[in-house]
């Protein structure tokens, strides 16, 4: 067994190699990533072992610059034969591609310097044994929290470990472990000829942060039994509850958005909007890159930029794009170091939890799924199917299903009413629960 | 012994050393009193992608792949391993990992055989090599400006241009060895138009089992460009989609996505056999109007989602799952047909040798009815007529499910009338499937660009049918 660090200096060696490589084979510049994952996922179903799956997966890609013309390729085989023709790949495809003046690695003097230790990796010692008992007590939770679960699609623990190493020919080269695990559990509950599912999961870097395995269990049913007898609401507007881990969705959107590729290529709805109001001025969207243990904590990007604490949204107001080197060059800008996107992204809450949001609702919809993939980021016009619960006079009334909600994006971020304090935890992407002042609801 | 799996042998295991009593050694490892089945799956494939953007060869980028996945079944536990280093060592140590599920038996030899390929569904090429990269950049280039050249509104276009090849060989202790070597090729046309500080989209693709030339024939590539142009101009137009339950009709071809998430899934083993699907234990009865009968075929020649055998070497087969409305059959893999008692029916499809096979669909489509479509259109009053759509997902407990419209219409007074926005369309599978009242004569397969999703894992698919009308089906517009 060879520990994390031994390992390190191998991939790091590899990353070395494909990068003297690509310059013996002519590139003026080149890039590496390698990455290493191994790790156990385990499923019981209906309180016996269902599946048990032993992971290793291996990837190693490489680009390669001659002047401003590009070419990449990527195999899982490290063997130095592998390593020699996937170069030889990068660069044959570099002779077809165009001349583009905004290729080329990121600019060297933004590479990062420091690479603090962010304390990622947290390795899970668990013998298969042990994982089975998890997976079961969770499951048996679920199963019995209520009469009417009567059917399950089983518990899964999954527990991954894994390496990253990324490099270039500025001379940057970085690496870290990290660690990921995860229990996640959904049962089937029936109530006359009512069938429904929902699941529930916890999630963490650390497995001492979990949720207790009978608590994801318990929950899992109860968010089952509470869809039972689900029925449609008629067509009106209504004021719209996202709970928070569907709003989580709404802001993955909004990043979307301003993402560089969607505006360089006049493909978002939010173009030219740097200095506008986006939301109402009490919303704040920020960017922690360097939280300690968080989902998606890293001191530099995919281009090894640094990475940098960053407002987006400040009182309401559009402040940053989110730009890779590329997308910056197209634009005349600049990176902001969110090459691979944005990490640790949070939305700031008001004083209101999900209890507080109903209750000023009043009536409307609480959306607790959305399904399909209605919105055209051109446009920001949204559609999407959704079930949730009916909410009169505060309080939530019968769950609702074969519904639709529809509205624009742009629309929706300026009538967000409030956010919750219930936040959603378990994302790179966090918030609380968004109250939505008008959507247009489609039903009987 | 087959030319597929001679294929397979000299292009993944000789380059190895591995020779083919080293799978029968290796199946040995994996047999014992407690195990019921038992397989290794060998997979090495090759991807190579481009992209135009602005008007330039952006992006060209090669991946190659390779590996094998070692499975064993003991009653409903399965025990599965992986590995991308394909040494008889490395291999065994997996196939122990696999084993693991059961700790009882005896090892016992076993011995493979493979078994004449009847029929090639599509040729065992390398699309790759089958264009020089100056026509593979030049093709690209031609559709960008047949694009542009429809109409100065065009202001962005973005083409890509896949190739794949992927060659398996399954190797099982129930004797089974077999193999396939599958040609994938795909091109795909984005467009943004723009009129008066209004944007809007429009895409359109194709691809098949065969090789590149597959898009220089009938000029294939060049009618993408000008099908995502007119879609992108149509939706310069659209209005509000209505909010509501209306009649709704659907265009022939793409729309069959709606058969894909109303049964398709709900109609796959696993689900049925674990009693989690809307359709569980409904064999025989009465799910959907007299007027439908769908069929999952993976026999079609060349087509995206076709095999000549699927992932665990069982021959892909045409399943009839509803016939005149009656529920007939569902898809099937080894491990649940087993445990179902029925025969499996080749579906068993995994992304790749470091996933599980499960129960996949291939082609589903809609047999056609005697309808003319525009005879459908004329008995709708007001109503939606959608010809294009993005993607969909199901429920398939609750038989909830969902599909985006990307090119819809409003029907007035029995006549297609206005262009609307996208919208997505909602309904329950067995539900929607009794309000299929008329059924056009005009069937038609999509142009071969579907990717499904289950579990997180993807394969290609394929989906068809000929114009349908529902009497009512949910329309999420913004309109009133």
């Amino acid at each position: 067994m060879i520990n994390m660090q031994q390992r390190q200096t191998q991939l790091e060696q590899l990353v070395d190699d494909l990068l003297s490589e690509a310059k013996r084979q002519g590139a003026t510049a080149a890039e590496a990533g390698v990455s290493s994952d191994s790790g156990l996922s385990l499923t019981v179903r209906m309180g016996a072992t269902e599946t048990i799956e032993h992971t290793r997966d291996n990837g190693l890609g490489v680009t390669v610059y001659f002047g401003q013309r590009k070419g990449s390729a990527s195999t899982s085989d490290f063997s130095p034969q592998a390593i020699k023709e996937t170069v030889e790949a990068a660069c044959n495809f570099a002779r077809y591609t165009s001349e583009d003046p905004c290729a080329g690695l990121a600019d060297a003097g933004l590479m990062a310097t420091e690479l603090p230790n962010l304390d990622l990796y947290h390795p899970w010692d668990l013998a298969v044994d042990e994982a089975i008992e998890l997976a079961t007590r969770c499951e048996t939770a679920a199963r019995d929290e209520d009469e009417r679960i009567f059917n399950s699609e089983g518990a899964t623990l999954n527990s991954h470990s894994g390496l990253h190493v990324y490099g270039n020919t500025h001379g940057f080269i970085g690496g870290y472990p990290s660690s990921r695990h995860s229990l996640s559990c959904a049962v089937v509950g029936k109530e006359g000829e009512n069938m429904q599912r929902d699941y529930w999961y916890t999630l963490s870097r650390l497995s001492g942060e979990m949720e207790l395995p009978e608590l994801v269990g318990k929950v899992a049913a109860q968010r089952t039994v509470s869809r039972l007898g689900s029925r449609r609401v008629t067509t009106q507007q209504a004021p719209v509850i996202f709970q928070a881990d569907v709003a989580v969705g709404l802001l993955r959107s909004f990043i979307g958005a301003i993402r560089g590729s969607a505006l360089y290529r006049k493909a978002s709805f939010l173009l030219d909007s740097l200095d506008e109001q986006i939301f109402p001025g009490f919303v704040n969207i920020h960017e922690e890159p360097h939280l300690l243990r968080g989902l998606a904590s890293a001191a530099y990007d995919n281009e090894g930029v640094a990475t940098t604490q960053r407002g987006y949204i400040s009182d309401g107001i559009l402040q940053s794009y989110v730009l890779d080197s590329y997308a910056a060059r197209k634009l005349g800008m600049q990176t902001t170091g969110n090459a691979g996107g944005v990490r640790n992204l949070r939305i700031n809450s008001g004083a209101l939890d999900l209890q507080g949001l109903l209750k000023k609702m009043d009536s409307g919809l609480l959306v607790t799924e959305l399904m399909g993939q209605g919105l055209n980021m051109v446009t920001g016009d949204y559609s999407r199917g959704a079930a949730g619960f009916w909410v009169e006079n505060g309080e939530i009334q019968y769950p609702v299903e074969e519904i639709t909600i529809a509205g624009n994006l742009r629309e929706m971020f300026m009538g967000l009413q409030e956010v919750g304090t219930d936040v959603e935890t378990r994302s790179s992407v966090q918030t609380g629960s968004w109250l939505i002042d008008r959507m247009m609801i489609a039903g009987g | 012994m087959s030319d597929l799996i001679q294929i397979a042998q000299d292009t993944i295991l000789a380059p190895v050393g591995l020779i083919e009593t080293d799978l029968d050694r290796m199946l040995g490892e994996l047999t014992g009193s407690a195990i019921d089945a038992a397989d290794i799956y060998f997979q090495s494939s090759r991807l190579e992608s481009w992209v135009l953007e602005d008007g330039i060869i952006k992006e060209g980028s090669y991946n190659i792949e390779q590996g094998a996945g070692i499975r064993a079944i003991s009653g409903d536990k399965t025990g599965f391993a992986y590995s991308d280093e394909l040494q008889l060592p490395t291999l065994l140590e997996a196939a122990k990992a696999a084993r693991a599920i059961t700790r009882s038996g005896a090892e016992r030899s076993v011995q493979i055989a493979g078994l004449p390929t009847p029929r090639q569904l599509y040729a065992p090429i390398n699309p790759l090599p089958s264009l020089t990269e100056t026509d593979k950049v030049d093709l690209l280039r031609r559709v960008d400006a047949e694009a542009r050249r429809q109409d100065p509104r065009v202001k962005q276009v973005i083409v890509s241009l896949v190739g794949a090849q992927d060659v398996v060989l399954v190797a099982a202790i129930d004797g089974t060895l077999n193999a396939d070597v599958r040609p994938l090729v795909r091109l795909n046309v984005h467009v943004i138009a723009e009129q008066n500080g209004r944007r809007e989209q429009g895409s359109s693709g194709g691809g098949a089992r065969k090789a590149f030339d597959f898009f220089l024939q009938e000029e294939r590539a060049l009618g993408y460009a000008r099908e995502a142009v007119r879609q992108a101009l149509v939706n310069l137009d659209a209005v509000e989609a209505p909010a509501g339950t209306m009649p709704v009709v659907l265009g022939p071809g793409w729309p069959g996505v709606l058969l894909h998430e109303a049964v398709g899934h709900g109609l796959e083993g696993d689900f049925n056999r674990k009693g989690t699907s809307a359709f569980s234990g409904r064999l025989g009865e009465q799910v959907a109007s007299s007027c439908c009968t769908v069929v999952d075929d993976g026999t079609l020649p060349g087509r995206r989602g076709s095999l000549n055998v699927d992932d665990e070497g069982t021959e892909s087969q045409c399943t009839v799952l509803i016939e005149n409305g009656i529920l007939k059959g569902y898809m099937q893999d080894k491990h649940n047909a087993r445990l179902m008692k029925v025969d499996s029916t080749g579906n068993g499809r995994r992304e790749s040798y470091a996933h599980l096979p499960m129960p996949r669909m291939t082609n589903t489509y809609m047999l056609a009815g005697e309808a003319e479509p525009d005879e459908i259109i004329a008995t709708v009053d007001k109503g939606l007529y959608a010809v294009n759509f993005g993607g969909g997902q199901v429920d398939i407990t609750s038989g909830q499910f969902v599909f985006s419209a990307s090119e819809a219409y409003l029907i007035e007074n029995g006549k297609v009338t206005r262009p609307v926005k996208g919208a997505t369309l909602i309904g329950n599978g067995p539900e929607t499937m009794t309000k299929v009242s008329m059924v056009g004569n005009d069937l038609k397969l999509d142009a071969g660009v579907g990717v499904c999703g289950k579990e997180g894992q993807s394969v290609p698919v394929g989906v068809g049918q000929p114009t349908l009308k529902i009497d009512e089906l949910t329309v999420g517009g913004t309109g009133q």
